[in-house]
């Protein structure tokens, strides 16, 4: 797969200077995604096991999972950090390669260059809308910052700022919340979630939160044992903030909290056999 | 106020010492032929400096000292860049390097001497091959321990090649090659005051060993002040040279 490096330059876009926030932005479609069959081993443990997904463009969906059932590794597979054993991962249609960015666990800022110089990284001369992206995230003030004098939710903003500067199609979201406290992480929800309204792109977001997945996604999807085992349509008014811990809410969270946590993998296996 | 306290602080146990040692030479209980009075080192220094002897001796220290530093240095750095960077060049030189690395660059004075003779050639050699390893393996040890996770992240963001290599690989090695120009910056002075041993015409260790033979003890003594000087002062150009760079790092800052 290829993982293209979109050229914007300055004189490219059309945005420029603090007004960015207020002006409507240019909304790009999402592109579609489509996984047939893929699976993966690591040795001898099966990691993916014909992982069969697909994803409308502009749609936001979570996959969870307890730890080591892949999720991570599938989103990987997606990003192109991994190579897969057998099937398909086709990002897009046609021939026209689709721009994908990953966010990652950690915040991944180069300590040694300024926040802003992180947010411009592969695009060295987009630094004016480098700082227009970062003030989309509110740290519009701190670019002359090291990134070692940030908090970890700030150090995970740039890193959104530095997804998104490239006008990703599809962005990949690796559990990208969960080292942030509580209250930090509603608030990066929040945010996501208002840039991806905004912007329409893709979105596949890996977590072991149901709480996250339900205030994201369009759709929820539980791995287990390297299989998709449950696609759940969430169907909840956007923005989600407004709905969280209502009744709705609160019963979609249950029924799945209770789906993944009654399966044990020795019954999970028996099913899918 | 608390400020200069500590500004002061570290000079408090030296200044000390100096007072006990020239007290107990006035007060007899030290033979001015083992230990002269810090009041006669300080005449003697001043004597040297006057004569313009102590410039000759401290020029000729100071240039080996940079050029055998520079020799080495550099090439411990290219190299070190060259086998971290590259498998085939660590597979195809680091065992040389390090069986040769094993052997004390002081035990090779005899061949030196052999291949060179006595002059400079044989003193800068000395140096260029004690400084060479420790920048050599802190460089390669800097590069292999490059932050995977950042270098992943650069290139799923179009970096490769040698914007990769400026942008990440090299600031993330910086770190470790420092610790290596900051050792063999300390090295230096010890490999000179040996290799000036061997027979020089001029050089701080040369003005030492020549002291020692007429029994001016005054003399022996203000070459080795001075060489704890330049260490000291060799150890500030380092240390500042970390400040530039790692500015970014809260560790130096």
């Amino acid at each position: 797969m290829f993982v293209s490096t979109a050229l914007f330059d300055t004189g490219a876009l059309p945005r420029e200077g603090a007004t960015w926030t207020s002006a409507q932005p240019p909304r790009r479609q999402g592109v579609s995604l489509e996984l047939d069959q893929v699976s993966k081993s690591f040795g001898k443990r099966q990691v993916l096991n014909d992982v069969q997904l697909e994803l409308k463009p502009g749609e936001f969906v979570a996959i969870v999972g307890r730890s080591g059932c892949g999720k991570s590794t599938l989103l990987r597979a997606i990003a192109g950090l991994e190579t897969v054993d057998r099937g398909s991962i086709a990002v897009g249609k046609g021939s026209i390669a689709a721009s994908i960015r990953i966010m990652f666990q950690e915040a991944r800022l180069l300590p040694w260059k300024t926040v802003l110089d992180n947010v411009a990284i592969g695009l060295p001369r987009a630094l004016n809308a480098a700082a227009a992206t970062l003030a989309t995230v509110g740290l519009a003030e701190r670019a002359n910052d090291w990134p070692s004098e940030l908090s970890g939710g700030q150090r995970q903003r740039v890193a959104l700022a530095r997804a998104l500067l490239h006008e990703p199609q599809l962005l990949l979201l690796d559990e990208p919340l969960g080292a942030l406290d509580a209250l930090t992480r509603i608030e990066m929800q929040q945010l996501i979630e208002s840039l991806w309204l905004a912007r329409g792109f893709t979105a596949v977001l890996v977590t072991h939160d149901v709480q996250e997945a339900l205030a994201l996604a369009d759709r929820v999807v539980l791995i287990e044992d390297g299989r998709v085992t449950l696609d759940l349509k969430v169907d909840l008014p956007r923005p989600r903030a407004s709905v969280r811990g209502n009744a709705a809410f609160a019963a979609l969270e249950q029924r799945l909290l209770s789906r993944i946590l009654n399966q044990t993998p020795s019954t999970s296996a028996a099913i899918a056999a | 106020m608390k400020q200069k306290q500590s500004a002061w602080a570290p000079w408090v146990l030296p200044v000390l010492l100096i007072v006990v040692w020239q007290a107990s030479s006035q007060l007899g209980w030290l033979s001015s032929r083992i230990l002269p009075e810090p009041w006669a080192v300080a005449k003697a220094f001043w004597a040297l400096a006057v004569s313009g002897e102590l410039w000759v001796h401290l020029r000729t220290s100071l240039w080996r000292a940079a050029s055998g530093f520079a020799i080495g240095a550099g090439l411990g750095l290219l190299l070190g860049l060259l086998t971290g960077s590259f498998r085939r060049a660590e597979t195809l030189l680091d065992t040389t390097l390090q069986m040769i690395r094993n052997i004390p660059a002081l035990a090779l004075i005899p061949l030196v001497i052999l291949w060179f003779g006595i002059d400079e050639t044989a003193k800068l050699f000395l140096l260029a091959v004690g400084v060479f390893f420790p920048v050599y393996l802190n460089t390669f040890h800097g590069i292999r321990s490059a932050d995977q996770g950042l270098i992943e992240m650069a290139r799923s963001y179009g970096l490769s090649g040698w914007p990769l290599y400026r942008d990440v690989i090299l600031p993330a090695a910086l770190p470790s090659i420092l610790v290596g120009v900051r050792f063999s910056l300390g090295l230096v002075w010890v490999l000179l005051i040996v290799a000036e041993t061997i027979s020089a015409q001029a050089g701080i260790g040369y003005m030492t060993m020549n002291a020692r033979e007429f029994l001016q003890t005054d003399v022996v003594l203000v070459g080795i002040l001075l060489y704890a000087i330049l260490g000291k002062l060799a150890d500030l150009v380092s240390r500042g040279m970390e400040k530039h760079f790692l500015r970014w790092n809260p560790a130096y800052r």
